[in-house]
């Protein structure tokens, strides 16, 4: 069953939004943070959404929350269109759809004590007396190891370690037992041994709350341990989407390929494969024509330069925006 | 035998603060071998940038060197003048850091902060001469020469931290302390810095002083690792033995917790605990507390790490 659903997802930031731009500028020119993305998400599973910074990421995964919203097309939850609810409507459904931030610092109130934190969108969403929204604090700060509970309760986030604070941001948003968690760089801010252990609490979470998350990330080697699907973005558009294994070990883009070819292997031994491509990612406010990706691609035809390329089916699942790489594929309905 | 260009002895880095001192780096030795790429890893607040920082004697206040002695070239750094220090600071030993985009004046042009770099430190350089200098550098690194009349913010972040590389080298220096060089940047300008860095390398015959948290740059770039654990040297060795045979149960840990994006490698252990509290460090090997393999005698005595050369580790399991 899809969860999640996003079709034709546009998203453009305007620039010029002075008064003087106003009056005086024909063009009204737009960043095109993401440009005609979609993709799903099925109960239960964990898809990676991976690229550079400034691919895009972030803001798909604030539009599916619709905590953004869009130029241009819908995102279905279970089915229905989340842009169309009223505002009470979609209050009522963030009790289901969770976020948890990159930085831990930024995303705690300094002023409030954690457990008070954590209890916070309960107390919002239920009418659970005070009491017992402290005991299921309890029970939550318990389950994201941290004990004991009781003592941690009353700390402020500046008296806790990097980790205990990311922590505390996940028990956070799992305490109105949701179905979606979007989780946007949970571990970037984190050092090795601590993200080791927030990726490991994660997967334990997602078999006990039964979750399904939106695991957003720079990192490509911090996928394989969790996600079942990946999506790989650049310049706002989705490249290439399928399955973890098929998609790090068979990768089809040449984007791809180069992308995961950079990612730093901890061997001496290891040789690089593939050469890295010259050049760095051009500008989203004026984004090269055809496939984004053709100026610096090697194996780019006339094409590339012309057509924007389609998602093609080159394996069950596994989808490739390349006519080169792609050919003889079907195309995405 | 290549000759050490830099020999760090019984090193000692305190900040006294309102609760008590940071013992930052403690009793620390390390050389340095001409040409060679020495990478220095551990995790935030393990001491590594606070030993490069003291190398160029550019400790933060509080922070102050109380102990040990920093040969380079023979020489003892913490012995020098303020006249002396300046002469190798920047001219022989060169850093970059983390991030370009604080280190680079965003009130001047490019070229303006390379013809200051090179009037500073060589006397009667004519301003067209330094220019031609410069123009020439950012040729070597790729960029145009007429980059020198744009500003920082004019630049993407891989090439700023190239502009940074350049007036690093600029001055022709022997030792390059680079601190974290690559965390600001995508995986992609990442691995083209690498790739520049060691062109440089041999071009430049350069030795690196190379400071990071991630172990894979390290495991591409080091000839040998040094693994730094609550301000003291926990393994140190030829990166192919560190990274094959880690002998210290943290370097272990560690090595077990990096994400590899090859799909055989096996799943991530996770270490428990967390850093020490430098203040008030544990009693005996900083590291007992974490350690799965702890032993009465690691909970007493500090272990030490040994001067013999080659793959060794401050660890009571070895002695």
């Amino acid at each position: 069953m899809k969860l999640l659903d996003v079709k034709n997802l546009k998203k453009y930031f305007p620039l010029d939004t002075g008064l003087f731009a106003y009056l005086f500028t024909k063009e009204r020119r737009v960043v095109r943070a993401v440009d005609d993305v979609s993709f799903f998400i099925r109960k239960g599973e964990v898809l990676g959404l991976a690229g550079e910074s400034g691919c895009g990421k972030t803001t798909t995964g604030r539009l599916a929350l619709r905590l953004l919203d869009p130029t241009a097309g819908e995102v279905l939850y279970r089915g229905q269109p989340l842009f169309e609810f009223s505002k009470e409507e979609m209050r009522k459904m963030r009790e289901n759809m969770q976020v948890i931030f990159q930085d831990p610092f930024a995303s705690l109130n300094p002023r409030m004590r954690i457990g008070e934190s954590i209890g916070h969108p309960l107390a919002i969403h239920s009418n659970q007396r005070t009491s017992e929204v402290r005991d299921h604090t309890l029970e939550i700060m318990e389950k994201v190891g941290m004990s004991p509970a009781s003592f941690l309760y009353d700390k402020y986030p500046h008296q806790l370690s990097g980790g205990q604070r990311q922590r505390v941001v996940i028990a956070r948003a799992l305490i109105t037992n949701p179905d979606f968690v979007v989780a946007d760089e949970p571990i970037a801010m984190a050092d090795v041994s601590v993200s080791a252990m927030i990726l490991e609490l994660m997967v334990k979470l997602k078999e006990e709350f039964d979750l399904t998350y939106l695991f957003i990330t720079h990192d490509l080697a911090t996928c394989k341990y969790i996600c079942d699907r990946i999506a790989i973005m650049y310049l706002g558009k989705i490249m290439e989407i399928g399955p973890l294994e098929a998609v790090f070990k068979h990768p089809v883009h040449p984007y791809t390929v180069s992308l995961l070819a950079a990612v730093p292997v901890p061997d001496p031994k290891f040789k690089r494969k593939h050469a890295i491509p010259k050049g760095e990612i051009p500008s989203a406010i004026d984004p090269p024509s055809g496939c984004r990706f053709h100026p610096r691609c090697d194996f780019a035809i006339d094409e590339c330069s012309k057509v924007i390329p389609e998602l093609l089916e080159v394996d069950p699942d596994h989808w490739v925006a390349c006519p080169v790489m792609g050919r003889g594929s079907t195309i995405m309905s | 035998m290549q000759e050490n260009i830099l020999e760090i002895e019984n090193l000692d880095v305190q900040f006294p603060i309102h609760i008590g001192t940071v013992r930052a780096v403690e009793n620390v030795s390390l050389n340095l071998k001409k040409g060679e790429v020495m990478g220095l890893v551990g995790e935030s607040g393990c001491g590594k940038s606070t030993l490069g920082f003291s190398i160029i004697r550019m400790l933060r206040p509080p922070g102050r060197i109380s102990g040990g002695r920093i040969n380079y070239h023979d020489e003892d750094i913490l012995k020098m003048n303020e006249q002396d220090i300046l002469a190798i600071r920047g001219k022989r030993i060169a850093m970059i850091f983390q991030d370009p985009l604080t280190s680079l004046n965003p009130l001047f042009r490019i070229g303006h902060q390379f013809v200051e770099t090179i009037q500073t430190h060589e006397n009667g350089v004519s301003k067209k001469l330094a220019l031609e200098k410069a123009g020439a550098m950012l040729e070597r690194l790729g960029i145009a020469q007429d980059r020198l009349f744009e500003y920082p913010h004019q630049m993407s972040g891989g090439m700023r931290q190239r502009i940074m590389i350049g007036m690093g080298l600029i001055l022709n220096p022997d030792l390059l302390i680079a601190d974290e060089p690559t965390t600001a940047l995508d995986v992609i300008v990442e691995a083209q810095f690498l790739d520049l860095l060691n062109e440089l390398r041999a071009d430049f015959n350069l030795t690196i002083l190379l400071i990071s948290h991630n172990l894979g740059i390290v495991a591409q770039m080091a000839d040998r690792i040094t693994v730094m654990y609550g301000g003291r040297i926990a393994e140190t060795g030829l990166s192919g033995d560190v990274f094959a045979h880690p002998m210290h149960p943290y370097t272990q840990g560690l090595l077990a917790s990096i994400p590899n994006i090859q799909l055989e490698q096996p799943e991530l252990k996770t270490m428990p605990g967390a850093p020490p509290d430098l203040v008030d460090p544990p009693q005996g090997c900083v590291f007992n507390p974490r350690c799965p393999q702890v032993m009465d005698i690691c909970k007493n005595k500090n272990p030490e790490l040994g001067r013999t050369t080659g793959h060794r580790a401050a660890c009571w399991l070895y002695t």
